[in-house]
């Protein structure tokens, strides 16, 4: 049994591809089934993003398996696969173990950290499960993923930073206004822009949003999206009065926001701090107002700036992200490995030959009066009681292994017997409360498939 | 036997100091915890000290500069101690347990003997004055350091750099918040040290104020403070001007304490050593 990956991502193939390459998440457990119907592997999950679109499996005959999987991309796709193929990339096991940890830990993200890439392969992961086409291996590998996610989060300092213009805006907000509970926003511009900022700062907690345009009905419309309140272009200062930060993003082609106007703003709200970022391109707010006091301006080229600062940073600490990876991988291998058949049985007869030698020896020192002939006898006895303990797991073993299902038994025996090369992680106290649900409907999983 | 309490707590605000540090490079949350919990313990330490000296010399142990300065760092640990329950200011200690520290350190190299109460300090007042005066001191370290934190991230936000210091220093508001907390509760503790003060000066010496170096400095002292909250008050004096305020008086402060004490002579020289 190999896990191998097939897929591809915002690297290798544009965004038109990786549309129409997309599984909807409504018929994916359909999809799963379809996949899972191939008869060169045994489980799979669909992980399915804007940025990317991979197959996870488990499979019996990896190049059969590969080649099966792009073979399915092209027909449930209505897609020739000369159309995508060089797009695809796939990886088998050690290369495959380790891709699907790098994309859990979000190294392999577009921004390197990004958190959202782990709650999307759990949401792959469930449906998976649900659909039952994920068994022991892909649960192990997941469960895996997961945990190094976990240990990259909290060991590197990779997703400490924001990397994106909005998030460094409420970033510095916070770093102002400590939080934007209770705060007021005015916007400047009804456009997309603005919209996009507002959300980001409602989402944020800011409490009032103001918004402001030359077309007063258009500003209007945008309050009601955000339960606002408009205010006539004309009366733009009584809005510098109230609001705590203030986002211009309109096409005006000078300065609609001057010093000496902000200044005496900044004196009638009795110095209460306020910042100023503008996205407009021309500027809409004139630099110098960024002296004021207790007045803070940032445009989008100095937001941009610390953005970039941010993944620089986070360029950094992935580089101890990755050895964690190796590490873990690792690990892994090392169990998925003994799932062999041979040396399961080989570790498993030297386990019982090991306790019948030393519990012989043990009843002989007792009896030292005890003849040759009497002692091969005893020899004899514990070895056939050993064989015709071990004759019948053996057996159902191979005939297991040669329909492609040991690995349950393999796993099974590991642990029963307590093996070297058991499960990483396997007798883990505490194991990550996130992904506690998701064991549990595979451990259901696991029984019905019994 | 006082003493050795009293260095033992010196230890662990040196220890505590440490580890506030190694949190402010590490940012290990865990470091930050431990400190407090060390210098808590220091804490406890040094006000056995206080009370074991108090039994033993049978008045207020705030009579000369050893005693002082211990008062004084006892008072700023507890300050430390009491706005980290509030306030969400893991950095604070990075700056107030070294200010303790440096008096800690001070204070070990004076003489520790307990001397006889000199008769002019022997007053009903006496220990309200010293609680008043060194309480609000202790409240001006704390706006003295929310100065300095305000004025460093005000300058690495208005400069655009949003690197480490800005990582590390909380939000402006806090620090203004803090600041202006400081100053509601600091005035008031130091116009009470100046009254009760007074009315002591015209038991032990018969009058209320004589412009003595030590009367005047605080006077200039509660001048600039006074200055700071009415201006607050008024026109909305906050952030900026605020911090710099708070630091000009801590420093006015400072120097009333000791600078009058080492610099000019005067009636409170019984605090020399």
């Amino acid at each position: 049994m190999e896990v191998i990956v097939v897929g591809l991502n915002h690297r290798t193939a544009p965004i038109a591809l990786r549309e129409c390459l997309a599984f909807q998440e409504d018929t994916l457990p359909e999809a799963l089934h379809q996949v899972n119907a191939l008869p060169s592997l045994r489980e799979n999950m669909i992980l399915s993003t804007c940025n990317r679109v991979e197959i996870y499996a488990a499979a019996r005959d990896r190049e059969k398996a590969v080649f099966d999987l792009k073979d399915f991309l092209s027909q449930y796709h209505h897609l020739s696969l000369k159309e995508f193929e060089k797009s695809l990339y796939s990886y088998t096991g050690e290369e495959a173990v380790k891709h699907i940890f790098r994309v859990a830990s979000s190294l392999d993200s577009m921004v390197v950290g990004e958190p959202q890439i782990l709650g999307q392969i759990k949401d792959a992961y469930d449906i998976a499960t649900q659909a039952k086409t994920s068994g022991l291996i892909l649960h192990r590998l997941l469960h895996r993923a997961f945990h190094v996610a976990k240990r990259v989060r909290t060991e590197t300092k990779i997703s400490n930073s924001a990397v994106s213009v909005s998030s460094v805006a409420v970033d510095l907000a916070k770093k102002i206004f400590e939080s934007l509970e209770r705060k007021t926003v005015l916007l400047i511009g009804a456009g997309e822009m603005c919209e996009l900022a507002a959300q980001h700062l409602v989402s944020g907690g800011i409490e009032k949003v103001l918004v402001t345009n030359r077309t007063y009905q258009r500003a209007v419309a945008l309050a009601d999206q955000f339960k606002g309140e408009a205010i006539p272009f004309e009366e733009m200062n009584m809005g510098l009065k109230r609001a705590d930060i203030v986002i211009s993003a309109t096409d005006s082609p000078q300065y609609l926001i001057r010093h000496d106007q902000v200044a005496k703003v900044v004196k009638d709200r009795r110095q209460k701090p306020i910042f100023f970022i503008d996205i407009a391109d021309p500027r809409d707010i004139e630099p110098k107002v960024g002296e004021i006091e207790n007045a803070y301006l940032y445009n989008i080229d100095d937001l941009q700036k610390v953005t970039f600062e941010n993944i620089k940073d986070r360029e950094k600490e992935a580089v101890k992200a990755e050895a964690i990876v190796e590490d873990e991988v690792v690990q892994f291998v090392t169990w998925y490995r003994s799932l062999d058949i041979t040396p399961t049985i080989v570790s498993l007869r030297k386990k019982f030959e090991e306790i019948r030698k030393r519990e012989l020896e043990k009843t002989l020192s007792l009896h030292p009066d005890l003849s040759d002939k009497e002692k091969k006898s005893l020899e004899a006895l514990t070895s056939a009681i050993i064989n015709k303990i071990l004759h019948d797991p053996v057996t159902l073993l191979k005939k297991a292994n040669e329909e492609a299902t040991a690995d349950l038994y393999l796993d099974a025996i590991q642990n029963l017997f307590q093996l070297p090369g058991g499960a990483p992680g396997s007798s883990d106290p505490n194991p990550d409360p996130g992904v506690e649900e998701v064991e549990e409907s595979v451990e259901s999983n696991e029984l019905s498939r019994n | 036997m006082d003493t050795h309490f009293f260095k033992l707590a010196a230890l662990l605000y040196l220890i505590g100091t440490l580890a506030y540090l190694g949190y402010v490079l590490f940012l290990k949350g865990a470091l930050s915890k431990s400190a407090t919990m060390v210098v808590f313990v220091g804490f406890a330490s040094h006000t056995l000290a206080f009370l074991l000296r108090y039994a033993e010399a049978g008045h207020t142990p705030v009579t000369n500069l050893y005693e002082s300065l211990s008062f004084f760092a006892w008072m700023v640990i507890g300050i430390l101690l009491v706005v980290q329950l509030k306030y969400p200011v893991k950095v604070l200690g990075a700056f107030l347990s070294p200010i303790a520290l440096i008096l800690m350190l001070f204070a070990l190299a004076l003489p520790k003997e307990i001397v006889p109460l000199a008769p002019v300090l022997k007053s009903f007042w006496h220990p309200f004055h010293v609680f008043f005066a060194f309480l609000g001191n202790a409240i001006f370290a704390l706006a003295f350091c929310c100065g300095v934190m305000y004025l460093l991230q005000e300058h690495q936000l208005k400069s655009k750099k949003m690197g480490a210091i800005t990582q590390r220093l909380p939000s402006l508001m806090v620090l203004d918040d803090l600041n202006y907390q400081s100053l509601k509760f600091g005035f008031p503790l130091l116009t009470l040290g100046i009254i009760t003060g007074a009315i002591w000066a015209e038991y032990a010496w018969g009058r209320y104020w004589g412009w003595d170096p030590k009367e005047t400095w605080s006077l200039i002292t509660w001048f600039l403070y006074a200055a700071s909250l009415h201006q607050r008050l008024t026109v909305g004096w906050r952030g900026r001007k605020a911090a710099i305020m708070a630091i000009a008086g801590f420093l006015a402060v400072l120097f009333t304490f000791l600078g009058v004490n080492l610099v000019l002579p005067g009636l409170h020289s019984y605090a020399n050593w």
